[in-house]
């Protein structure tokens, strides 16, 4: 047998089988399927005519189209921008924040010559093991800090978290050469200007997870806003999207007050099925764009985290 | 004494590191810790704030605790939450390694790639805007499910009021939303194996079977007991968002949907008993902290390397 046959015959057995693969791709893909569909028919149903909706129910192939959910949130939709603007904010700052705080407590950390390293990284570390729980956390941020109905109450409690500065500390071990963090020295930089302008442009990698993984928490949130926000000026996307929910489905509940004046005002507030549908969409556009182009930074976090020191 | 300022001194860098990171674990980790003892005591408003509530309160030793476990609370709070994380736990562990060997052998890469792309999506949206997904499927009236059904003649199912689906509907909802991205992690993890072990298979004439059970199996196998282990650590800590919003707060899916975490909110916020929901807490601290060294222990074990501590 001459050498190309072989390889040949060799890259024959590496690939599956045709009704195997055949097999695979449609359970992988059937999957994949699943996944994005929901989102699919979210955007369609924001597109589909009110009535039609209410006659034939939520459908993949409407009867009917319709631009009414966007025209009608462009035109009334004063909560939604308010509540845009809030979730921009607190996942502008608050990303800033998780960056800066993690980035100098890991650093300091990854660093041999810090003599307290070990009390501080226990001090981190054993918030993964035990907590307070809900109650003392909670009278802590409303009652002690009084942070009730503020923007800092959906950043502060979400600020730092150990898991990153173990993932951060592990990337600075094991990416930055301990010769850059020597050289500087022997140039006679203090601590922080080897960080600010050695260190920390080689890590920009570390950083971008952490502040990917930040950002889609932040973006994400609701929790906080059940806690602690009251006000309407202060609700964040996810949380509005939640109030939106849980009044319908308390006036579902109860129906027997459905008829009555007070609970027709209430529906007549909410916005329609299609308008609900549409800031969904709205809300979960940017993520759904953007995340394709970040993966790599997650699946490389993610693995990172696997790793210990 | 004068060794310990000069110590400081020459960290001094570092400790301004750390010390807006440290302050921020004291305030909002560590002074919720003794917040706990508050399920021992009655709990009231204080002018003085909540140090003052919780020296001044009354003990009342088990009384919260006693009000917690003779109703059936307790037992189906942690039925619940035990027994749903197990069935995420293992099945989540079967299925998020099977989709990894999969897509890892699928011969179109490209599509392998995608596949996993769109996988990863639900990873990244909220639990609010999945169960509005949910709810475009299991609404009565409107949903996909109920469509489905009356094509085939049968009567609809009012999903939110019959407790009989919402184990399946649960577990379907949490594979949906962590499966694309654990099988992410394996994926990372089997492409890392040397190619070598495979080609020499190859020359041997091993099938994709064998190369699967012989090779990939056992060489991620260490991976996969740590992180279930880890994972079974976490067991008494439920995901909030999964049992709080799929359901749509409905009181008739309580008996299967309550978990300790959902349960402590309830009794915090709906109830305003500040007792019983810390004598729950308090329970889910213990227990958990106890779960995760008995965790780390048994990694250590296993693996000395991959123990958290």
């Amino acid at each position: 047998m001459n050498p190309t046959a072989k390889r040949t015959k060799l890259r024959d057995i590496h690939r599956l089988p045709f009704g195997w693969n055949a097999l695979l791709h449609l359970i992988a893909g059937g999957f994949a399927l699943s996944c994005l569909f929901p989102f699919a028919l979210a955007i369609v149903i924001s597109f589909t005519d009110e009535n039609t909706l209410a006659l034939n129910g939520y459908s993949i192939f409407p009867e009917k189209w319709s631009m009414f959910a966007y025209d009608y949130i462009f035109r009334t939709g004063d909560q939604l921008l308010h509540s845009y603007l809030v979730t921009l904010s607190v996942t502008a700052i608050g990303t800033l924040l998780t960056v800066a705080l993690t980035a100098l407590y890991a650093y300091a950390l990854s660093r041999k010559a810090f003599k307290y390293r070990k009390g501080f990284t226990f001090l981190a570390f054993f918030t993964m093991l035990f907590g307070g729980g809900l109650v003392p956390s909670y009278i802590i941020v409303a009652q002690m800090l009084h942070l009730k109905d503020t923007i800092w109450a959906l950043i502060l409690p979400m600020a730092l978290n150990a898991f990153n500065i173990v993932i951060l500390r592990t990337f600075f071990q094991t990416m930055i050469p301990d010769a850059i963090v020597e050289s500087g020295k022997i140039d006679g930089a203090g601590e922080y200007k080897i960080l600010f302008r050695l260190v920390l442009p080689l890590a920009l990698p570390g950083l971008a997870t952490i502040a990917l993984f930040s950002t889609l928490g932040f973006w994400n949130d609701w929790f906080n806003a059940l806690l602690y926000i009251d006000s309407n000026r202060m609700v964040p996307l996810q949380a509005m999207l939640m109030r939106i929910e849980s009044s319908m489905q308390f006036i579902i509940q109860n129906s027997s007050i459905l008829n009555s004046g007070e609970s027709r005002e209430m529906l007549a507030s909410l916005p329609q099925e299609t308008s609900r549908m549409a800031m969904v969409v709205l809300a979960t556009g940017p993520i759904v764009l953007a995340y394709p182009f970040f993966q790599r930074y997650f699946v490389e976090g993610l693995t990172i985290g696997a790793v210990k020191d | 004494m004068r060794t310990f300022f000069r110590d400081l001194n020459k960290n001094k860098a570092f400790l301004t590191m750390v010390l807006p990171g440290a302050i921020w674990f004291i305030v909002f980790c560590y002074l919720p810790m003794p917040g706990a003892l508050l399920a021992f005591k009655q709990y009231r408003f204080d002018q003085g704030g909540f140090f003052a509530a919780l020296l001044h309160g009354e003990w009342t030793g088990f009384k919260n605790f006693e009000f917690l476990f003779r109703a059936e609370d307790a037992y189906i709070i942690t039925r619940n939450t035990v027994l749903y994380n197990l069935v995420f736990i293992f099945l989540g562990l079967a299925l998020s390694v099977s989709m990894a060997i999969i897509l890892f052998n699928l011969t179109q890469k490209r599509w392998a790639k995608f596949y996993q792309t769109a996988m990863f999506l639900p990873y990244f949206l909220s639990w609010v805007i999945v169960s509005y997904f949910a709810f475009s499927f299991l609404s009565v009236d409107k949903g996909i499910l109920n469509h489905i059904l009356a094509w085939f003649g049968a009567e609809p199912i009012q999903w939110y009021a019959d407790k009989t689906y919402w184990p399946f509907i649960l577990v379907f909802m949490s594979m949906w939303k962590s499966v694309g991205y654990s099988s992410v992690i394996y994926l990372a993890a089997i492409s890392g194996i040397d190619k070598s072990y495979y080609e020499a298979a190859m020359i041997d004439g091993a099938s994709k079977w064998q190369q699967t059970t012989r090779i990939t199996v056992p060489l991620i196998k260490p991976m996969m007991i740590i992180l279930t282990i880890l994972a079974i650590g976490g067991i008494f800590r439920a995901d909030f968002g999964l049992f709080f919003q799929i359901p749509r707060d409905s009181g008739l899916l309580f008996p299967v949907t309550n978990v300790i975490d959902t349960y402590v909110y309830r009794s915090m916020k709906v109830l305003g008993d500040f007792g019983l929901a810390s004598a729950a807490g308090f329970y889910q601290s213990v227990v958990g902290f106890v779960l995760v060294i008995g965790a780390n222990w048994f990694v250590k074990k296993v693996n000395e390397e991959q123990a958290l501590f």
